[in-house]
């Protein structure tokens, strides 16, 4: 079967079982959405921060979501030997990766179009330059959720692994953090030129961090 | 031979040579080369901050070349997974001091504890990569090595983009801190003399402690293998009724 | 004939543990062997080995013309293993979960269909796994084997926790495997009724195999 084949099973796969557990509906949007509200308590609205650094809260917010989207995406093979049922199947490591991580990032992404109405509104932010959102998101987006998932896979056996995995991932996607929110800057502030470049930067990542990935994930079940 | 690094003999030179060169480098840091115009006896921690720094990314540079050397299959062996290791214990110790001594050094020149320049926050960066691959070392279980390893070279592909990224940052938002001044300014006669010498007594130093590390876990390993073979020998023994000699392979 | 399974003093680890600590095995293509011995002799690693799941330590083996030292992913595709566990997942039905064991090991999507009638649960084909009975998740387990229409059937104590009519399915699919074109490999408690299916006894003692070939008249209970 082809890559791409492959690749849709799996994504399907976890995309059927969330439909049918609801996780990131109930449990991992609701979690943005009070991550977003706290900030505004730690910030005080009144004193008219809230605004200009209401890109960051956002990335911040999702990169937390993202941490609990990944903790899920392996979660779901941890019962049943699940795990050892994909290393029987005969799917190839790289396709099981890339179902997995566009899962994720389908599910990240479904999620930040939420989140995102919900900052421009509570934090009274204006967003011009669209295109470049958008891009910024689905760059972000994608390299977030393949290096999630290639640390999701390292960690799946051990049973520390809810502690282990945001020590590890958060560092590596550091940059995706910068470039995602100095784009969305230049955005709201209506500079796009000043975001091109970062979203550059996002698209590297995201794509180096995918390559990695396929190469990585099938040794990495293995040991699992 | 794969128990250390260096000979025996190498090793205990090294280490005198360490010393001496250390000694050699309080002398020239602390009292031959002049103090700086604008920032005064301050301006001296550059001759323990720079090496530091200069280790921090060579002992991840050591960690990353080793793991790639395990996880080909034809250099695979536990060396390069030792060696790691150590590299990187040494290298979270140095990457922490490059970060203390970045913060003492900015208190008295600029007084702040801390300064946002994209060095140091790339080595902030480091050093917690270093934190999350240590962590990751500690755990045991089977696939371990090829774990850690794998870990290693996914985040020293992020080095240099981090490096890159926060660098492009802060010059978006100039900020002049002591750090842009220490390799844009001009550095020469003893003060030059003196900050290769501190690189070079720190590279040493550097040298000589990772082979101690490595020799550390090379006893541990050794002592793991022991208690394996025996593992091994007790079983076979289960079945068989003369005892079999511990270390003993079929 | 050609072999389906050839292991040489294949020994593999558990942890530190060397759980197989010498085993040797010859499986001929469409033969039915059986694998017994006490509990914790090595029956069940020794099962996962031959799947691949568990790396030789040392020593050799070479499955459907696999090398286990260098290729031990190679012959996944055309085995099954039927362990303790159901390799499901909870909030998918019996039916997607057999669709998507179908569709991973490269078999069309009805395989799974005729898997399920095969075991007996197609009532159950809409019922998510979460809420199967023991016996059921059993059944199914076995399901999700054929569905990969395997050459090589590996059972882990295949007849354990199921009813008269359960065990009766697990007899009727290891009988029929031969003319199928299929290999079995199984280890069981259950020794009788192993026996009467079974042309070959291999018998697992503290990791290692005991004297290769016994005919199953002259075991030893």
């Amino acid at each position: 079967m082809s890559l791409l084949r492959e690749t849709a099973l799996v994504a399907g796969k976890d995309l059927r079982i969330e439909a049918r557990s609801r996780v990131a509906l109930y449990q991992i949007l609701p979690f943005g959405g009070v991550v977003i509200l706290l900030f505004a308590f730690a910030l005080d609205p009144d004193r008219g921060i809230l605004p200009r650094v209401a890109p960051g809260l956002f990335w911040v917010a999702v990169l937390l979501a993202a941490l609990l989207a990944v903790s899920r995406s392996f979660a779901v093979e941890a019962g049943n030997g699940a795990r050892d049922g994909l290393r029987l199947s005969g799917l190839d490591g790289s396709s099981i990766f890339l179902g997995k991580a566009a899962a994720v990032a389908l599910e990240l992404l479904a999620l930040e179009i939420v989140l995102g109405v919900a900052v421009a509104l509570l934090y009274d932010v204006e967003v011009h330059a669209p295109v470049l959102v958008a891009l910024t998101v689905v760059t972000a987006t994608v390299g977030v959720a393949t290096t999630g998932t290639l640390y999701g896979v390292l960690a799946a056996g051990l049973r520390v692994r809810e502690t282990l995995v945001p020590v590890l991932l958060l560092p590596v996607v550091a940059p995706v953090m910068l470039g995602a929110t100095r784009a969305s800057e230049a955005a709201v502030e209506g500079v796009p030129s000043e975001g091109w470049p970062w979203v550059a930067l996002l698209a590297l990542v995201a794509a180096l961090y995918t390559g990695m990935g396929m190469l990585a994930f099938g040794p990495l079940l293995e040991e699992t | 031979m794969s128990d250390r690094l260096l000979h025996p003999r190498v090793a205990t030179g090294l280490g005198f040579a360490s010393l001496a060169a250390l000694v050699v480098l309080a002398i020239l840091a602390l009292d031959v080369a002049p103090p700086d115009a604008v920032q005064g006896d301050a301006q001296r921690l550059m001759y323990v901050h720079v090496p530091t720094a200069w280790l921090a990314y060579l002992a991840f540079g050591v960690t990353a070349l080793a793991s790639a050397l395990y996880l080909w299959p034809r250099t695979r062996s536990a060396v390069w997974d030792r060696l790691a290791g150590a590299s990187a214990e040494l290298g979270v110790l140095f990457t922490g001091l490059t970060l203390i001594l970045g913060s003492l050094w900015g208190r008295p020149v600029w007084g702040i504890w801390w300064a946002w320049d994209a060095r140091l926050v790339s080595t902030a960066v480091l050093f917690f990569l270093y934190v999350g691959y240590l962590a990751l070392r500690r755990i045991p279980g089977a696939g371990r090595e090829k774990r850690c390893a794998i870990a290693a070279l996914i985040a020293v592909v992020d080095v240099p983009i981090v490096h890159f990224s926060v660098e492009w940052w802060r010059t978006l938002h100039q900020q002049g801190t002591v750090f842009n001044q220490e390799l844009s300014a001009e550095i020469h006669g003893t003060m030059a003399v003196t900050l290769w010498w501190s690189v070079l007594t720190f590279t040493l130093l550097y040298v000589y402690l990772l082979d101690r590390r490595y020799r550390l876990a090379s006893l541990e390993a050794g002592r793991e293998e022991r208690e394996l073979a025996t593992a091994i020998a007790e079983r076979l023994a289960e079945a068989d009724p003369e005892p079999v000699e511990a270390g003993a392979t079929r | 004939m050609s072999l389906a399974v050839r292991l040489r003093s294949a020994v593999c680890l558990l942890g530190r543990y060397p759980a197989l600590a010498g085993a040797d095995l010859d499986v001929r293509e469409g033969e039915i062997v059986l694998l017994s011995g006490a509990n914790g002799a090595g029956k069940t690693t020794l099962l996962r080995a031959v799947a691949g799941l568990v790396p030789l330590y040392s020593g050799t083996g070479e499955v459907l013309g696999h090398d286990l030292v260098r290729d031990r992913r190679g012959a996944r595709r055309r085995l099954a293993l039927v362990g303790h566990e159901t390799f499901c997942y909870d909030d998918l039905t019996v039916g997607e979960n057999l669709r998507f064991a179908s569709r991973a090991a490269g078999r069309p999507a009805d395989a799974g269909d005729a898997a399920i009638e095969r075991v007996g649960l197609t009532r159950q084909n809409g019922v998510t796994h979460g809420r199967l009975s023991a016996g059921q998740r059993r059944r199914l387990a076995l399901a999700v084997a054929l569905a990969r229409q395997p050459d090589l059937l590996l059972l882990d104590e295949p007849h354990a926790g199921l009813d008269a009519a359960g065990r009766a399915v697990v007899d009727a699919v290891i009988s029929a495997a031969p003319s199928e074109g299929r290999t079995v490999v199984l280890a069981s408690h259950e020794l009788d009724r192993a026996r009467a299916l079974a042309g070959r006894e291999v018998v697992l003692s503290a990791g290692r195999t005991v004297a290769g070939v016994v005919e199953p008249e002259l075991a030893r209970a």
